[in-house]
């Protein structure tokens, strides 16, 4: 019993993880209705914009850690900013197939870029937040998945907070519902869509911090498979819904740890596509999503 | 009278034999890089049906490349030495080279069955990541049988991969594709990429011709992992990963979807490309305000993001592909 919940607690920290990526798909997804194979690669650069800003810190302590988080989320709204500005936004009316090709264009230009500004070789990530483990009746927490717990939960109601309370959130899901019609009442699309770029890369970069909180070394390579499991999260909770996205990303990640404890684990990344395949073919709406009618 | 393009094969299989008696005399780097392009071409060329001409695009080739190039390894090291050793020496290896190469290309159209069947009920990007997913399954899977060598892979592979093999499939691939475009059955593959709804109105089986298109490219993506494992005489899953797929994909963007000729020269391109740019580390050039850049290593070392911006660049300013100037494809589509 005591083995099912640590498991738990493992799967959940990694599940918290996917949920930040997860958020940026489904975002993306809303306004735009296109897969953002690029967000992967803006989870990488998060990670060491991080591990730039840790390394100049002089020791670590919450502020160090606080100060890498915030500047690797800004860093990352702005490159996610950039890249819809070149990239995305002049073929705004083109073909799906185009806009999909450039996003995997995207994601191979950051990857290798990476490689060569970062060296592709891995890197062992520094340790931003003063690191302990808790002992609490037979289970062990590490101070990371605490921190892992309390900033996604942060950015997670932070978030609910701006997409249902503010005015840019309502504008954000008056764009998702219906382009036209927002613009015909005066909101401005590609500001919103902006927006949603640098809201979405923003928690990608948190996704990334924490990530390489959990395992220690980064590489330019590093978000390919964490994005794809994401991009299955995104699609498990039901695509463009923000509540769908977290829960498929803590369930994908409980999933997923439980998998790799039994001694099923070398098929531990097959696991997210065979949930994908089958969530596709049983429930293609997701968990929490709503079946859209397909009109000629 | 015999029709056109039996006269293009013969010609195409002419050619091959001729290179094939030509190898010995051509360097071995260089020889390499001829087969890998007339592999390239296959790859291409197939997945030219999938994305170009059916418009469903598939980002899982390597998958079926993967189990390809196994099933030929698998027969030519494991099962022919067992169950027909004549046929591994001496002039019986012409003779279990192809039925091996067909039987991994077999293999792969059943895997293609099984992978099209549930995932083409889905569109675009949805398409795309679940073609994706099943790659990597199938890497998972691979990576899981001891028996073909688990994550280290098969190695010692008998080197049957001759230029003659390869292009006499090359030219079997764009055979078969060519004839079935355009053919009357073929028009069928167009009206699923024009407009699947209208095709569906107008009596076609869209699901069948999907699955068609899928079957005979993973067949023909299974014959060239055969000849590829032939031909570096070890394979890993790694090797047949997400990016393998996507280098296909790219080889089909740049020609143009839905454009034969344009994609075999796309094909030939990229595969001489990065070959070409390798070379340029070596090179010197005297440039009297750029003496950092006198050195041509850095086009070498940046040439993958070369490649990436090339892709980017191409679907801003020209995304029916380099080489479509008629105006069918993928500009106009809409799905």
């Amino acid at each position: 019993m005591t083995e099912f919940f640590q498991q738990l607690i493992n799967g959940l920290s990694l599940g918290a993880i996917y949920a930040l990526i997860a958020l940026g798909y489904t975002m993306v997804y809303g306004v735009l209705r296109f897969i953002n194979f690029a967000h992967s690669d803006v989870f990488m650069v998060g990670a060491f914009a991080g591990f730039y800003i840790g390394r100049g810190m002089p020791k670590e302590s919450f502020a160090t850690g606080l100060l890498a988080l915030m500047g690797a989320m800004a860093v990352c709204a702005l490159l996610g900013v950039t890249i819809e500005r070149l990239a995305y936004r002049p073929l705004r009316n083109r073909s799906k197939l185009t806009v999909l090709i450039t996003a995997i264009g995207v994601s191979l230009l950051l990857e290798y870029t990476g490689q060569f500004v970062f060296g592709a070789a891995p890197k062992p990530f520094p340790t931003l937040f003063p690191t302990r483990t808790f002992n609490i009746a037979g289970l062990v927490f590490s101070s990371n998945q605490l921190v892992v717990f309390a900033v996604t939960v942060g950015l997670l109601g932070a978030l609910q907070y701006i997409v249902l309370r503010t005015k840019v959130g309502t504008a954000m899901r008056a764009v998702s519902f219906n382009q036209q019609a927002a613009s015909l009442v005066g909101i401005n699309n590609d500001r919103i869509i902006s927006f949603t770029f640098a809201l979405g890369s923003a928690l990608a970069a948190a996704g990334g911090i924490l990530y390489s909180l959990n395992y220690q070394a980064i590489d330019p390579l590093m978000g390919v498979l964490p994005g794809l499991k994401a991009f299955v999260a995104a699609v498990l909770g039901g695509i463009g819904n923000i509540p769908g996205a977290a829960l498929g990303g803590l369930l994908l990640g409980v999933v997923e740890t439980f998998f790799n404890g039994s001694r099923f684990s070398t098929f531990t990344d097959a696991i997210a596509f065979a949930i994908l395949i089958g969530i596709l073919l049983f429930r293609p709406a997701g968990l929490l999503g709503k079946l859209q009618i397909e009109k000629v | 009278m015999i029709p056109r393009s039996q006269i293009v094969l013969a010609g195409a299989l002419a050619s091959a034999g001729l290179l094939a008696v030509l190898q010995p005399r051509i360097d071995d780097y260089f020889a390499l890089i001829i087969s890998n392009i007339g592999i390239n071409i296959i790859l291409a060329v197939s997945l030219n049906l999938i994305n170009g001409y059916t418009g469903q695009f598939s980002l899982g080739h390597a998958g079926f490349m993967a189990v390809g190039a196994y099933t030929t390894a698998a027969i030519t090291m494991f099962g022919a030495p067992k169950f027909a050793p004549a046929l591994t020496q001496g002039a019986g290896i012409h003779a279990l080279f192809p039925i091996a190469l067909i039987g991994g290309g077999l293999t792969a159209a059943l895997a293609g069955v099984l992978v099209g069947a549930p995932s083409l009920r889905l569109k675009g990007d949805y398409l795309a990541i679940v073609t994706l997913g099943f790659g990597e399954i199938i890497r998972v899977l691979f990576r899981n049988v001891d028996s073909l060598g688990g994550a280290l892979g098969l190695n010692s592979i008998p080197a049957y991969t001759n230029l003659f093999w390869v292009y006499a499939f090359a030219a079997l691939t764009v055979y078969v594709v060519v004839s079935m475009v355009n053919s009357t059955y073929g028009r069928g593959f167009l009206a699923v990429h024009d407009d699947e709804i209208a095709a569906e109105a107008m009596g076609i089986n869209t699901t069948r011709y999907k699955i068609t298109a899928f079957v005979v490219g993973a067949f023909f993506a299974g014959v060239a992992g055969g000849l590829y494992g032939h031909s570096i005489l070890t394979i890993a899953p790694t090797g047949f990963d997400f990016m393998r797929s996507i280098e296909i994909v790219v080889m089909v963007i740049l020609g143009g979807m839905g454009n034969t000729t344009g994609v075999i020269i796309a094909a030939v391109l990229l595969t001489l490309l990065p070959e070409g740019l390798r070379m340029l580390a070596g090179v010197r050039v005297d440039l009297p305000f750029a003496a950092p850049f006198n050195n041509l290593k850095w086009i070498a070392d940046t040439r993958m993001i070369i490649y990436s911006l090339l892709v980017i660049v191409l679907m801003l300013a020209r995304p029916q592909g380099l080489f479509n100037w008629a105006n069918r494809g993928a500009a106009k589509s809409k799905f």
